[in-house]
């Protein structure tokens, strides 16, 4: 079982990401967006944890109604360029107050870490060649911040505020 | 100017410790180099055709002398001697080595500079106009608002990987000397009904392979909402421009695509819907930052005539390189970075030096860069401008030819440029040949020849009111000509003259031209506006004119 970076702590993840085998009634499982379109009412209606997973180009909006009965949402970076998903992290977490845990899957390195993690990505599965111990540095290297984000420990100061703390 | 405060210092210098250990870990192997790329780039660093290329921020082109003093500094140590000043008010060094520039970094945090996303697909340098707070026709400083979107771009989470790069500019006066209508965002400021600043927001303008001059996406947009309202373009922008294909991946294709109405409902349905998050900007923190832009401690003068009784030399260098002032006994002064047999943009380090030293003398201590790839000393009094200009021509830099042909902006080029097609230098240099008379240049009058190496157009080509393109030709460097283009007031892409010409025919063929313009031209015409009247056909005819007789 993989680990997962997740507030701060390495865990073992208890999720399981849709395979070619179907997902036992109450295991927690990640499915594409796509998939779940497809048959939607019937991952709805499983026992289990549903989590689903977000593409580069998948919109936020079209999964919002169902936000609630998530439990965990994958924002999927496909390379080092690729920047749709801290949009897309961001609106979960602030346009549509999802609480659930929203999880950086595929090319998640270290140097991109801070910066998903203030768009509100709390849990990171890791790209293989990343070292646990470096990855999880980063996350306290920087102690101020110029635009307000999710709260880090050790990031003291942030220069402006949103509409809503103003 | 403005002044760090602990967070701004903390900022840059998490930055370089963040920087030291990615170039460790590419050297050690540990970073791929697909990996370390978009990262050196967030920090300034190319790899060009010789060596690495570090771009320095230098924001809306507001130097101090100790800031100037430091680049000078790091040039000789790091590099070979001089640096090259580009038309975004940012400065380049040609040949630092990749080892050296987290200590490079580090010697500029020292000084409150950075080199923090001058390239890579993010928001860029914001830039101004030159004669920002001096100039007569300014409706405010745009500089506060410039370095409050520095502050609010440098590191954003949410808009650190772009689709393309992001350029804003921001002008205070109708006389747009920021070419505000051709960068992603345009910011024009604007007085509302109660006679509040706000501004005028242009999108979508952008030079490169597809030049499109930018549209009003709001009419008016007030102060505090500044910053949420570009945090709504950028989304929408980060979210459906093109990643496909990078030639068309900047904002303006979205916009073009999408049209302007479409585009601008879906940035309002965006700001609409991110009210309560997007991020304010309050009235105190636009004073606080406008504190550090306060006029300087000008003495009460009259205006006088500081050429008069004076050599011929002195009285053209007086016309052709000062500006006006807004404070009576001052003017504001260009450091010519043009003169003959130079490559337009470069300065040597010494020069630096002795540019801050006469900047500490005569100008408060502060030294701005210019689109034209000059410097300028912004406020010196109409007393001190006569030991001024003999400094200055002691340097080398008071060629008296600002606002002439010669005056021309060329990027980088072949010589040193991996993108590049052709070159500048050699172009300039043969220009400078060309038009080395000064009476003559100065019968010419103000005409702007602006040069890019390949269609990238970091030289502007488009806007120049003659436009000189980089092409290759199999394997040979030809050059395209385009006239008609201008910024400043009226924003117009120039119109290509023709095919294009060998290199060794680029400065006889900008001959012809203006001998059309010297016979057409009606009195007091300038030479854009004898273009305006008589169009592209009796140039194109003359120009082409010998070939085909040849042929
Ligand atoms: S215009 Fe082309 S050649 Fe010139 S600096 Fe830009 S990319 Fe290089």
């Amino acid at each position: 079982m993989s680990r997962i970076l997740r507030r701060h702590e390495f865990v073992a993840d208890d999720w399981v990401s849709l395979g070619d085998t179907p997902p036992g009634d109450t295991e927690s499982v990640i499915v594409p967006f796509a998939t779940f379109r497809e048959n939607r009412e019937a991952w709805l209606a499983r026992r289990g944890r549903l989590g689903v997973r977000l593409a580069p180009a998948d919109r936020v909006e079209d999964l919002a109604p169902d936000l609630p009965r998530l439990s965990l949402v994958a924002v999927e970076f496909t390379g080092p360029g690729e920047g749709r998903g801290y949009t897309t992290a961001r609106l979960l977490r602030q346009r549509y107050h999802f609480t659930g845990e929203i999880r950086a899957v595929g090319h998640v390195k270290q140097d991109q870490l801070y910066l998903m993690h203030r768009c509100g990505i709390d849990a990171f599965e890791l790209a293989p060649t990343e070292k646990p111990e470096e990855a999880l540095a980063t996350l306290t290297r920087f102690k101020v911040a110029y635009t307000p984000g999710a709260p880090l420990p050790g990031l003291v100061r942030e220069r402006f505020r949103t509409q809503r703390e103003a | 100017m403005y002044r760090y405060d602990e967070i701004d210092q903390a900022v840059v210098d998490q930055r370089v410790a963040e920087f030291r250990d990615q170039t460790r870990r590419y050297l050690a192997g540990e970073l791929s180099e697909d990996e370390f790329r978009p990262l050196r780039l967030r920090n300034g660093l190319y790899i060009q055709r010789h060596a690495p290329m570090l771009r320095i921020a230098i924001p809306y082109g507001l130097l101090s002398t100790r800031q100037l003093r430091k680049l000078a500094e790091i040039a000789r140590k790091y590099d070979r001697g001089y640096g090259h000043f580009t038309t975004r008010q940012n400065m380049q060094l040609n040949w630092p080595e990749l080892r050296n520039v987290p200590d490079i970094l580090e010697e500029l945090a020292s000084v409150q500079m950075h080199a923090i996303q001058t390239s890579g697909n993010c928001v860029r340098n914001v830039t101004a106009d030159h004669l920002a707070g001096i100039a007569p026709d300014e409706l405010d400083d745009p500089r506060p608002y410039c370095e409050i979107l520095r502050q609010w771009s440098t590191l954003n989470p949410e808009f650190t990987y772009l689709p393309r790069k992001f350029k804003i500019a921001v002008t205070g006066s109708p006389q747009d000397r920021a070419a505000s209508e051709v960068h992603d965002i345009g910011l024009q400021m604007q007085r509302g009904s109660e006679g509040e600043i706000g501004f005028k927001v242009f999108v979508g303008g952008g030079l490169g392979r597809t030049p499109i001059i930018g549209q009003v996406v709001r009419e008016f947009l007030p102060v505090p909402d500044l910053l949420a309202y570009c945090e709504a373009i950028l989304r929408v922008y980060n979210r459906f421009g093109r990643r496909d294909n990078i030639h068309k991946a900047r904002i303006k294709i979205l916009v073009k695509s999408l049209g302007i109405e479409e585009f601008r409902r879906q940035v309002e349905a965006e700001w609409e819907g991110s009210k309560d998050f997007a991020t304010r900007l309050e009235p105190a923190e636009v004073e606080r930052v406008r504190q550090f832009f306060r006029p300087p401690a000008y003495e009460t003068l009259e205006n006088i005539d500081a050429a008069h009784n004076r050599e011929l030399e002195f009285q053209t260098w007086y016309r052709y390189n000062t500006r006006q002032h807004k404070v009576p006994g001052y003017r504001a002064v260009f450091v010519c970075l043009k003169a003959h047999g130079s490559v337009p943009g470069d300065m040597t380090s010494d020069q630096m030096d002795a540019v801050a030293d006469l900047a500490d003398r005569v100008s408060f201590g502060l030294v701005r860069t210019t689109h034209n790839q000059n410097l300028m000393l912004a406020d010196v009094r109409q007393i001190d401008l006569y030991d001024t200009w003999q400094e200055l021509k002691r340097l080398g830099l008071a060629s008296p030819n600002i606002g002439t042909l010669t005056d021309m902006i060329a990027c980088p080029g072949l010589d040193f440029c991996g993108l590049a097609n052709a070159g500048t230098i050699a172009v300039a240099k043969q220009i400078q040949q060309q038009f080395d008379d000064l009476d003559y240049l100065y019968d010419l009058g103000d005409i702007e020849i602006k040069m890019s190496g390949c269609m990238n157009a970091c030289g502007h080509h488009h806007v120049g009111h003659i436009g000189i393109l980089g092409v290759d030709k199999h394997g040979e460097e030809w050059y395209q000509i385009t006239l008609g283009g201008s910024v400043n007031g009226f924003t117009a892409l120039g119109d290509v003259i023709g095919p294009s010409v060998r290199q060794h025919e680029v400065a006889p063929t900008l001959q012809r031209i203006v001998d059309v313009y010297r016979a057409r031209r009606e009195d007091g015409e300038r030479f854009i506006d004898t273009y305006r009247r008589i169009g592209l056909k009796p140039f194109k005819d003359s120009v082409y004119v010998q070939d085909s007789a040849a042929a």
